[in-house]
């Protein structure tokens, strides 16, 4: 028997394949009164509360959303059925593919910026020997800092007048005050800069507890046949490393996708919506330029969104199944 | 013995479920434990002073003992069109709360305000209102929807201590758009910060674009019988914009902070960074209460008017009523609106009581505001409250002076949120990028308004 003939999604069921031939005891149908007797009541009941919270905070307003995105309404008057108009009005309005183009920059400049910062942070910080908790806190600690806090706080580091706290410190090599959020062209970098900070801590935490897992007779193996540092990132660390590297990736890519916070807090989607995103898009739908509340564009916006991160993430499934097995 | 421990726990948890469940939902107490209607109401600002909650807190004492029956809960409040449509939506506003001019007809066409007709009409001073100040609040068939409580013109505020610091005199504020500009020029050269800036985000640059087209004589739409037409690449605008494109980067006079709004640019000027800027004449209040502006660093002005149609754009604040309150709710709040927003205006002993609280809390008093009713009702109203009037008069004579001979102009009607919105971007544009091209700009809110407004026909 070999370990892949027992791998779920295998071609022939578990069942068939026990070693010694024969056929498998018969399972009791689950959900007969005599299971729920046994300890299967309990195991319901434990269940049940996951079911309703989940239910109600997630699988209703999802529901909820999808017949919203076929109707006009105000959340005040009756709703009334009008199919795929809001479909039609989101992806005919302009805004909607300069908000994809933002949001799609975001996510770009955030795997430049934000994806290999954690990893060579994380990789540094498994090297060191001592103090390794102090750096691994500091990490950490911007993830601790309220999201609304840390972007006030980023605020005055943007400041663009010369005594602002990033240009204080560009004067101090002669460079000239920068307009940061101020500019169309600076804003976005400016808005994935102060995300990468925000959430790095996270991701660094998750590389260093899957470098834990990784033998460290690999590490000795590489060292006898003279590897150096780089080498053993090369051939041991960022193989074992395959897979949470890419689990991380299509979170930081769906996270990156749904990006709100920033550009709602430093620049309100400006300047001349150089940082309007997709998720901004839905609240100005919702909330900001129809005081009716466009609630049906907005999901269907939304639903969009969605089943494009769905398919984003089944396609890079598929592509990447044979890579990180 | 384990089994049923595990069931007894698993039940608990079900239980502590449903109760949270339960919890997420409270039902508002429509009547207090003695049985008083329970009428919530908005107070003030987030962030006032605790005096200001004092003073407002004494005027809810003082409504209690007058009405018996009717218990009133307050919840600070802000109007922003987010946060509005968010508890309009969600069923959280309270019973009586305010709202722009700019808004009311939107409301009142969406279903979404109280019918207050009988109610308004059973006020002693029902018909003197200003004929063209409550057709903002009714509706075509003249069903009333609110009660307008202000009304204001856009003026130009300044900063008389940056003033003097550059050498100019701050009793003979600007009159002309190239004095504003020279003097602009001259506050940034001389102290570093903002001579004039303007408001650019959640709709505030497309509204204080259309004060600066009004004051030019351009206007953002035609109305012809039904018709109504978008014409935001007016010579006004235009005119508007180069402005401001020339005080940007040609004098760099306008700071560095491109992205204000409402209450960010009451911060700044608040806090010494701008020295003038334009905006409802009765921001007094805001700029006191929240942003601890220095009375003796305040003036007011009027906006200068170029151009054969020029005018003011006013506006002003409708007290509305939550369109799910029952009758007795709906009863009790226009009581409140009565005493609270408009006995001050009418009658004398509730005008002196309500100075008299104000300004032993150091509140505003004497905020310069154009009639709801007419002229003589204003001047009378003042005039009892004059030995309370705290707000500097000599600072704000030269708006008293000249506001009353300007033409007075409402908003733009057709989607003026998005109208305004969509002119955020061209405002934010024009001082964001030096070779921004404002006639395609303006071209494109033509487009993507009038297929808005044609949508509706």
């Amino acid at each position: 028997m070999t370990t892949t003939e027992l791998r779920p999604g295998a071609d022939a069921p578990i069942a068939a394949v026990l070693p010694d031939g024969s056929a498998p005891p018969r399972r009791r149908r689950r959900g007969s009164p005599l299971v729920l007797l046994r300890g299967g009541l309990a195991t319901l009941v434990f269940l049940v509360p996951m079911l309703v919270v989940f239910g109600v905070f997630s699988w209703y307003p999802i529901v909820q959303a999808a017949i919203m995105s076929l109707q006009k309404t105000n959340l005040v008057t009756d709703p009334t059925w009008v199919g795929l108009a809001n479909f039609v009005t989101v992806l005919k309005n302009p805004d909607t593919w300069v908000a994809l183009r933002n949001t799609g920059w975001f996510a770009l400049l955030a795997l430049l910026f934000g994806y290999p910062v954690p990893l060579v942070a994380a990789v540094l910080m498994s090297e060191v020997r001592r103090l390794r908790g102090l750096f691994t806190a500091l990490a950490y600690l911007p993830v601790v800092v309220p999201p609304v806090v840390a972007v006030l706080l980023w605020k005055f580091f943007y400041d663009a007048n010369p005594t602002g706290v990033f240009n204080t410190v560009l004067g101090w090599v002669g460079i000239p005050p920068q307009p940061w959020i101020q500019n169309a062209v600076a804003a976005m970098p400016s808005l994935v800069v102060e995300a990468t900070w925000a959430a790095a801590g996270g991701t660094v935490i998750i590389y260093l507890a899957a470098l834990t897992s990784v033998p460290p007779e690999l590490y000795d193996a590489a060292e006898v046949d003279g590897a150096g540092l780089w080498r053993k990132i090369q051939h041991v660390t960022l193989p074992q490393l395959r897979g949470v590297l890419f689990v991380t990736l299509i979170l930081q890519v769906i996270g990156t996708a749904q990006v709100f916070l920033e550009p709602f807090l430093f620049t309100g989607g400006g300047p001349n919506n150089s940082t309007l995103t997709i998720l901004l898009l839905v609240y100005r739908y919702a909330f900001q330029n129809s005081l009716g509340g466009d609630y049906g564009a907005a999901t269907a916006l939304s639903l969009v969104l969605a089943v494009l991160l769905a398919v984003l993430s089944i396609v890079y499934f598929r592509i990447t199944r044979r890579w990180s097995s | 013995m384990k089994s049923s421990r595990r069931i007894a726990i698993a039940g608990l948890a079900a239980l502590a479920t449903a109760a949270s469940l339960a919890a997420c939902s409270p039902t508002p107490a429509a009547t207090t434990a003695d049985g008083k209607v329970d009428l919530r109401v908005v107070s003030l600002i987030p962030g006032s002073d605790q005096k200001a909650f004092d003073a407002f807190d004494a005027q809810v004492e003082q409504f209690e003992k007058a009405n018996p029956d009717i218990h009133v809960t307050s919840e600070e409040y802000e109007w922003t069109g987010p946060t509005f449509a968010a508890q309009l939506a969600g069923g959280t506003l309270p019973d009586v709360f305010t709202i722009p001019f700019t808004d009311v007809q939107t409301l009142i066409a969406n279903g979404q305000l109280a019918d207050l007709t009988d109610e308004v009409n059973g006020l002693d001073y029902a018909a003197s209102f200003n004929p063209n100040v409550l057709a903002v609040s009714s509706d075509a068939g003249g069903r009333i929807f609110g009660v307008p409580t202000a009304a204001y013109g856009n003026a130009l505020h300044y900063n008389r201590a940056l003033f003097e610091q550059a050498g100019l005199d701050p009793d003979s504020p600007p009159t002309t758009w190239d004095e504003v500009r020279a003097d602009a020029k001259t506050i940034a050269e001389k102290t570093g910060k903002a001579g004039y800036a303007t408001m650019t985000q959640n709709n505030t640059g497309g509204w204080q674009l259309a004060v600066a087209t009004y004051a030019r004589g351009g206007r953002l739409e035609t109305v012809h019988g039904d018709t109504v037409t978008v014409t935001a690449d007016n010579t006004g605008t235009k005119a508007a914009l180069e402005y401001l494109h020339t005080l940007r980067w040609d004098d760099d006079a306008m700071g560095n902070n491109f992205l204000l709004d409402w209450g960010t640019i009451n911060q700044a000027f608040g806090a010494g960074e701008i020295g003038m800027y334009t905006s409802g004449s009765d921001i007094y209040t805001n700029l006191v209460q929240a942003q601890k502006l220095d009375p003796a660093t305040y003036g007011l002005t009027t906006l200068p008017l170029e151009g054969a149609d020029a005018g003011v754009l006013t506006g002003g604040t409708v007290a509305a009523v939550n369109i799910k309150a029952d009758d007795a709710h709906r009863a009790a709040a226009v009581k409140w609106i009565d005493f609270y927003y408009m006995q001050k205006l009418v009658n004398q002993d509730a005008a002196v009581l309500d100075a008299k609280t104000l300004s032993e809390s150091d509140q505003p008093v004497g905020v310069p505001a154009l009639p709801i009713f007419d002229q003589a009702t204003l001047d009378t109203s003042r005039e009892w409250v004059k030995d309370y009037i705290n707000v500097p008069q000599d600072q704000v004579q030269f708006f008293l002076d000249g506001i009353f001979d300007q033409p007075i102009l409402p908003e733009p009607k057709a989607h003026t949120q998005e109208l305004y919105a969509a002119l955020d971007n061209v405002v934010q544009a024009v001082l964001t990028d030096e070779n921004a091209d404002i006639d395609s700009l303006l071209t494109r809110v033509n487009t993507d308004v009038q297929a808005l407004v044609d949508a509706d026909a």
